[in-house]
């Protein structure tokens, strides 16, 4: 082949290329290239025809420009002009083609354009021509081209004068179009005189008509051809026959064996084709799953490559001993690599490395290594990539459930993971610890105690504090017999964390609350106290609100008796099918799990946990709550479930009851009389929730109004809407007053740059000096400064609370100030910013 | 080779998995060559392409040349200054993918004669023939680097007016009716 010379012919083309390189900028580009779209649109519009050699140069350029990522709306027709042209240069035909393969395959109108053409050269028994006509319909393989050649393909391939080069062409190309619209590739009356090609060209290549040693590669035989063979046979169920059994049994091993013997090339590419077929051979022997000698031979040969100095190989190795660990048979042979596994999962450089080796982890995983697996994958979580970090979580979660062997370890296990990992783990994970807590009052005491201790620590994920509150909110007296523990203690505990969680983590916790004081009724002074402050009964939040409200009702009106049904602890949830397993089938698709269920069905008796089908999912959660005579009975689906605020229109309800006995007007007078709706705050309300459009409603006890709440936070120039239900009790006279109001941004931050010395302990003193006080280890960054403190007036008091960022690199810092008034905030910063 | 066709097609019934698409892109990120077996729209491409180009030269030299994108196998060859880069399935073989790359710039050397990105750059119309001699549909359709030789050089010959079979070494104006008439007769022929 003598070599080409560059630029082949086309001057301009390779003048327009060379100039597109020498940009300087973007913008110079995007400039050159609008310059030659208006030349060549105006030479395609202008009166004067083109030859054929322009035509070529002009859709050659069009070409580049798209490959360089820009659009290009014109210049198709020109190229299907150059199919049917009347010039006589072939390679403008072939241009054309190129131009329609890359750039038309979604233009519908075109292609019917172009169909002309290509039937022409279909049938035009020149093999060049039909070859590129086949190809053009493959690389555009739309639904229209399946239309218009769905049905002349299969008489091309099997017509007896059609070149081997051409049949090549067909075959594939049906292929494609099958893939497409399988609807209109009517197979039925051609397959068997296709599967007849494949005897027909074994013949060819074992007459040697072609060159076999041209499909020599690397010196391995047919690498392609080998992979395609194995990977057809993975198509049918293995060979019934015992003869053809047998054969093929002989070949897998012989290319086990090959894959022992010294290679005949140091090249990469050498092992890289044995290889493959040797990956394809394992994919084979795992499909057919049948032959234990041949499946343990496998995994040695894996294991083998597991410590390879080819990463390519190592990767590999991983993930199809992954499915090798299904197979029953080499279950065992795969788990004596668990070390090496272990190893590539803390010492692989390459991420997508080791998450293969935490697939395997998890694959080769059962009751006799879960402890070492569970805690190895735990360890990984810390400086596992941001992106697989959920999957781990789900994975962990669901093999600790699966193999605990007490449920302690289970307990612990899972409050690690929140420990590590909180940001991933997701509700179902959460749910599932508290239902199995539930369900096993072996592991109840143990619970409240570990979830206790956890939430000792200064900063601990929003996650802990739920699984905390609702946990001692159950169970939190199988530990209040310690001193250390003691139900005062439990409750300040969960209160420090109150302030700084999420709405539906305050609602539980509140629902927490009203089970201490049942639980203690020592702590119902203090907790009625803390329902009874403005922050809780006046919150913005109506769902928070309503319950501080509800609850304290609760709390001062039903007796004993009364309140202990109500609060009761809750029943044991209804067993079924892990939700964290079907959340990582929807995460992986179906197959990611295929470890589990394997083990469900080989080892369900042994279980500690059964099969699948226990513990409740979601649905399971809320279907409780419905039947479930406790008005708690949502702690966990605080905002899925019908809020509390309905529970009164609940006939049946015990809180109806609760509340009748207090006379017939209690529900509406609950609301009423404590006036938390019937005026609106002043605008001081300390209600935390920042930045949030509230509205308050000005209600009167003649008036019942309802309204459906909405997201809290507006966004800049949104519009929402709430509906208003509004019923008349009684008459009146007055106007009635609707008042809405928003809260402002209560934040205020700078950056600016370092005025004074950047030195730790001078900072401290400033800061202190301030009169705040100085708080350590709340900040996850050390070297942060967070402060809080109370400004207090004759008239109000304002609560601060500041952080200082310092850059020593940048000498620069950002400050941040929130307090509970907006221009305190503002101005606070702006004198502080100051000092720095 | 001839077989690798009759196995293809049998392969079709049971939705053998495939090459999805192809993609050349330099060390600074400038795509050089897109090669799609799947229909897609051009914004998708372009989202695609860039992702993937950003995660690919995102990657250290020693890493493996898999990896797992979106629920996609990608796998990628640096040559040089330019990544050649394909999608395949779930099911398909990584290793002898990374040989189909390997063969590709194989047959673009033998070509061009020690082929740089420059030679693709500006003969990418060449790059897109022959790897369309080699892949059809996303299937290797003729591995031995001779035939597809063979064949691109018969479609150069196109180029020249004395290769161009003698049916259509006529005047210009002819050419379209000429063209038309074989194209006829032949389609006669056959009915």
């Amino acid at each position: 082949m003598p070599a080409v010379s560059k630029g082949d012919g086309m001057r301009g083309l390779a003048v327009f290329i060379s100039d597109i390189r020498n940009c300087k900028s973007k913008e110079a580009e995007i400039k050159r290239i609008n310059k030659e779209l208006a030349n060549i649109r105006s030479k395609f519009k202008g009166d004067k025809a083109l030859d054929g050699y322009s035509k070529k140069k002009y859709v050659c350029k069009l070409l580049f420009i798209f490959l360089l990522g820009h659009d290009i709306d014109f210049g198709h027709m020109e190229a299907v002009n150059l199919l049917s042209s009347n010039n006589m240069m072939g390679v403008n035909w072939t241009l054309g083609y190129l131009f329609i393969s890359v750039l038309v395959n979604s233009n519908s109108e075109l292609i019917r354009l172009i169909n002309n053409a290509i039937k022409n050269d279909l049938s035009s028994r020149n093999p060049t021509f039909m070859c590129l006509a086949l190809h053009c319909i493959a690389n555009v393989g739309s639904r229209e081209m399946a239309e218009a050649f769905a049905s002349e393909i299969p008489r091309i391939l099997v017509a007896g004068d059609t070149m081997d080069s051409v049949k090549q062409s067909a075959a594939l190309c049906l292929l494609r179009l099958y893939k497409t619209s399988p609807d209109l590739v009517l197979m039925g009356e051609w397959t068997s005189r296709v599967v007849h090609l494949l005897n027909d060209q074994h013949m060819i290549v074992s007459s040697a008509s072609t060159d076999l040693q041209d499909y020599t590669y690397y010196f391995v035989p047919a690498p392609w051809l080998s992979c395609k063979l194995l990977r057809l046979l993975q198509c049918y169920p293995p060979p019934e026959d015992g003869a053809v059994k047998g054969r093929l049994v002989e070949c897998l091993e012989t290319i086990l064996n090959k894959a022992q013997e010294p290679p005949k090339s140091k090249k990469v590419q050498h092992s890289n084709a044995k290889n493959a077929i040797l990956f394809e051979a394992i994919s084979l022997i795992i499909h057919y799953d049948s032959e234990p000698n041949l499946l343990v031979r496998a995994c040695n040969q894996l294991g083998q490559f597991l410590q390879h100095r080819e990463t390519n190989l190592r990767y590999l190795a991983l993930e199809s001993m992954c499915t090798l660990a299904s197979s029953e048979f080499s279950h065992e042979a795969v788990k004596t690599h668990i070390e090496t596994v272990i190893n590539a999962l803390k010492t692989e450089r390459d991420v997508s490395v080791r998450q293969r080796a935490a697939d395997l982890l998890y694959a080769m995983c059962d009751r006799s290594n879960a402890k070492q697996i569970v805690a190895e994958m735990l360890s990984y979580l810390e400086t596992a990539d941001y992106s697989i970090r959920e999957e781990m979580v789900l994975k962990v979660a669901i093999l600790a459930e699966k193999y605990a062997v007490d449920y302690s370890w289970y307990v612990d296990t899972i409050l690690n993971l929140i420990r590590i990992a909180g940001d991933y783990v997701s509700e179902e994970v959460w749910y599932r610890v508290i239902q199995i807590v539930i369900n096993r009052d072996d592991v109840q005491g143990y619970a409240a105690k570990t979830v206790f201790e956890a939430l000792q620590a200064p900063a601990c994920h929003e996650n802990m504090v739920k699984v905390g509150g609702y946990i001692l909110g159950e169970f939190g007296n199988l530990i209040a017999g310690d001193p250390r523990s003691s139900p005062l203690v439990q409750f300040n505990l969960l209160h420090s964390k109150f302030h700084l969680c999420s709405v539906p983590t305050r609602a539980l916790l509140l629902s927490a609350y009203i089970k201490f004081i049942n639980l203690f009724p020592e702590t119902k002074a203090t907790i009625q106290e803390v329902l009874r402050c403005d922050s809780q009964i006046r919150n913005s939040d109506v769902e928070l609100q309503q319950r501080a409200v509800e609850y304290l009702k609760l709390s001062s009106i039903a007796s004993t008796d009364v309140l202990a049904t109500v609060l009761e602890e809750m029943p044991p949830f209804p067993e079924r099918e892990s939700s964290i397993l079907a959340k990582l089938k929807k995460k992986k698709g179906p197959g990611a799990v295929s470890v589990t269920e394997l083990e469900d069905n080989k080892r369900e008796g042994g279980e500690l946990n059964g099969g699948g089908d226990r513990g409740p999912d979601t649905a399971a959660i809320a279907s409780s709550n419905a039947s479930t005579p406790s008005p708690s009975a949502d702690l966990l689906g605080i905002r899925s479930a019908a809020p509390i605020g309905a529970a009164p229109a609940n006939a049946g309800s015990l809180l109806v009851d609760v509340f009748s006995e207090a006379g017939p007007a209690a529900p509406s007078a609950a609301v009423n009389d404590d006036g938390f709706l019937s005026s609106a705050p002043p605008s001081e309300d300390p209600a935390p929730p920042l930045s949030e459009a509230d509205e308050l409603l000005n209600n009167w006890p003649k008036l019942n109004v309802q309204t459906k709440p909405v997201e809290p936070l507006v966004e800049g120039g949104a519009q929402i809407q709430q509906v208003l239900n509004i019923e008349c009790l009684t008459d009146f006279s007055d106007a009635p007053l609707l008042n809405i109001k928003f809260r402002p941004q209560q934040e205020a931050q700078k950056i600016f740059k370092a005025n004074h010395s950047m030195d730790t302990e001078v900072l401290k003193a400033k800061l202190l000096g301030l009169g705040t006080a100085l708080l350590d280890n709340v900040d996850p960054n050390p070297e942060n400064y967070v402060c809080a403190g109370v400004i207090q007036t004759k008239g109000q008091q304002v609560g601060c609370l500041l952080r200082l960022e310092p850059n020593a690199q940048a000498q620069m810092y950002r400050l941040t100030l929130r307090c509970s008034k907006d221009s305190v905030s503002r101005r606070l910063c702006e004198l502080l910013a100051e000092q720095f | 080779m001839r077989n690798t066709v009759s196995t293809s097609l049998t392969n079709q019934k049971l939705q053998c998995p495939t090459m999805q698409f192809m993609l050349l892109f330099s060390r600074q990120g400038k795509l050089r060559l897109q090669k799609w077996y799947v229909p897609l729209s051009d914004k998708e491409k372009k989202k695609i392409t860039r992702e993937l180009v950003q995660t690919v030269l995102a990657r250290k030299p020693k890493m493996c040349s898999f990896l797992e994108w979106r629920d996609l196998k990608i796998v990628y060859k640096r040559y040089a200054s330019l990544y050649f880069c394909c999608a395949i399935e779930d099911q398909d073989n990584e290793l002898i993918t990374l040989e189909i790359i390997h063969r590709y710039v194989e047959l673009l050397d033998k070509y061009f004669g020690s082929v740089c990105e420059l030679d693709i750059i500006f003969n990418f119309e060449k790059a897109y023939f022959i790897l369309d001699e080699f892949l059809l549909g996303g299937e290797a359709q003729e591995t031995s680097k001779k035939n597809v030789l063979k064949a691109i050089e018969q479609a150069d010959l196109l180029q020249e007016i004395r290769g161009v079979p003698l049916y259509l070494q006529k005047p210009p104006e002819d050419l379209q009716v000429s063209r038309e008439d074989l194209l006829s007769n032949t389609t006669n022929n056959r009915t």
